[in-house]
């Protein structure tokens, strides 16, 4: 399958996309490519220009810095499923990383390209979501930081405009005695969610619980999080999340799954999250 | 558009369209058929080659994101027409039939060799996620990276 004729463009930094991108309009961000190409070997998506944003040494790499691990949007899933800083202290991360696609995709997709292309089905939406990460994003403007839950709109849809670049990831790193977990039920090929779900308790009694896969975007789930936070997690509280758990949400069904089953997934998902984290 | 490489240890420079993928870059100029196109879709894995050292899906890369790196094929992986281990641990332990997988294989598990000595059996299984094997049933393909990894630990090195 051959994609439609397009011009291409390698950059070295970010301001170099930024101009590239208010240039001539029909622009288009290339990272891992794992998105984007097969998209367009089906013609879904057709740029004019492709900016080619893969080599760009400042959007590599990890840190800590004010008590936030800074994932750099242009890191590979590979480079986060082996980062020291993110086994410490984000191990649902570390997790979560390990299960995405195959040892291929981990070596080209990266976390700015995923939360950009926001498939419903992908892992990381569900991490920022739980973890209450920020996202950083770069405009010819200037730059702005916009809350994970504030970040996913619809299918496929952000709020990130398009001449704007995700430079990078802030995550803070969870209390001491935090637990955290990400569980996922895979489509056998793609390995992409079917149900994913990511929970992190922290030690004020707090439970966060984001979903993927279930609806359009991935979302928190306030329902489920009010009837587990701050109680004591027994048989009853485990229920009473069950029972609240999606609820209001339009949920997804195609060949791979029925609403139904889906619905069905969730709630068995996030039981044993909560397990996990108890 | 004008791209360098480096394809199992030659300098190439070739002139091309931004939208030939490295796959077709690999088969149709270099003359490498070694590496297979399976799904197109990105899943199969057949299309894989090592780009910088790192197990890539050939037909999901365009040949101009290539520029500046070094490409290994299948066709590398026996510099002086000696098999690599894992080549002969397919051999010995039938892990091909129809073969159109292997190549693909052979690049992501000489990787995953290099990087894990001494994998268990499900360390196997689960480098292998990228690969769609429509005749052996995985069974011996599993068996013949034990039979590399084995080799290797004897030899205490990893060849290339
Ligand atoms: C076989 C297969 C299996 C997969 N399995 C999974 C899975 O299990 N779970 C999962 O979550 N994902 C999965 N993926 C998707 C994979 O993780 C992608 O790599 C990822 O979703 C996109 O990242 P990328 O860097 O490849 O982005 P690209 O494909 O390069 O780009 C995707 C989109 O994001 C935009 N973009 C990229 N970077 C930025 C940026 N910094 N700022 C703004 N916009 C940007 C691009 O313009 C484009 O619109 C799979 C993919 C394949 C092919
Ligand atoms: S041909 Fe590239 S993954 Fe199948
Ligand atoms: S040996 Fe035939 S596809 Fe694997």
């Amino acid at each position: 399958m051959i994609p439609v004729a397009f011009e291409y463009k390698k950059v070295s930094s970010v301001e170099e996309a930024l101009t590239s991108l208010a240039s001539g309009g029909e622009g288009k961000l290339l990272a891992g490519g794992y998105s984007l190409i097969p998209a367009m070997k089906l013609r879904l998506n057709q740029p004019a220009l492709l900016i080619d944003i893969g080599d760009i040494p400042a959007l590599k790499g990890i840190r800590e810095e004010d008590g936030e691990i800074v994932i750099n949007a242009g890191t590979t899933h590979n480079d986060i499923l082996h980062n020291d800083l993110i086994q410490q202290h984000l191990p649902f991360f570390h997790e979560a990383a390990k299960m995405i696609g195959d040892e291929q995709v981990r070596n080209r997709g990266t976390m700015g390209g995923s939360l950009a292309h926001a498939d419903p089905a992908a892992d990381w939406p569900a991490l920022v979501l739980a973890a209450d990460a920020n996202i950083e994003l770069a405009g010819t403007s200037g730059k702005r930081t916009l809350k994970a839950t504030e970040f996913f709109t619809g299918l496929f849809s952000t709020e990130l405009q398009e001449n704007e670049i995700i430079t990078a990831i802030r995550v803070p790193i969870p209390a001491e005695g935090s637990k955290s977990v990400y569980l996922k039920f895979e489509n056998p090929a793609s390995r992409f969610a079917i149900v994913g779900c990511a929970v992190l308790r922290l030690p004020d009694g707090r439970i966060n619980i984001a979903f993927t896969g279930v609806a359009d975007f991935a979302f928190r789930d306030a329902g489920a999080e009010k009837a587990v936070s701050g109680k004591t997690m027994d048989d009853a509280a485990m229920q009473e999340a069950q029972t609240a758990a999606v609820v209001g949400v339009d949920i997804l069904s195609d060949n791979f799954a029925s609403a139904e089953y889906r619905k069905h997934l969730a709630k068995v998902y996030l039981k044993r999250a909560l397990q996990a984290v108890m | 558009m004008q791209i360098k490489v480096k394809v199992n240890g030659v300098d190439y420079t070739h002139e091309v369209e931004p939208r030939l993928l490295l796959v077709h870059y690999l088969r149709e100029v270099l003359h490498l058929t070694g590496t297979h196109v399976g799904c197109d879709t990105s899943i199969c894995g057949a299309c894989t080659v090592q780009v910088n050292s790192k197990p890539t899906k050939s037909c999901t890369m365009f040949a101009v994101q290539a520029d500046g790196c070094e490409i290994l094929t299948v066709e590398g992986l026996a510099p002086n027409g000696e098999m690599h281990v894992l080549q002969e641990g397919f051999k010995e332990m039938h892990g091909l039939q129809c073969g159109f997988c292997t190549p693909g294989i052979l690049m992501t598990m000489t990787d995953f060799l290099k990087n894990n000595p001494d994998p268990s059996e499900e360390d196997i299984r689960h480098a292998l996620k990228g690969h769609l094997c429509r005749c052996t049933g995985y069974q011996n393909i599993v068996k013949a990276v034990q039979y590399a990894a084995a080799k290797i630990a004897n030899r205490e090195e990893v060849p290339a």
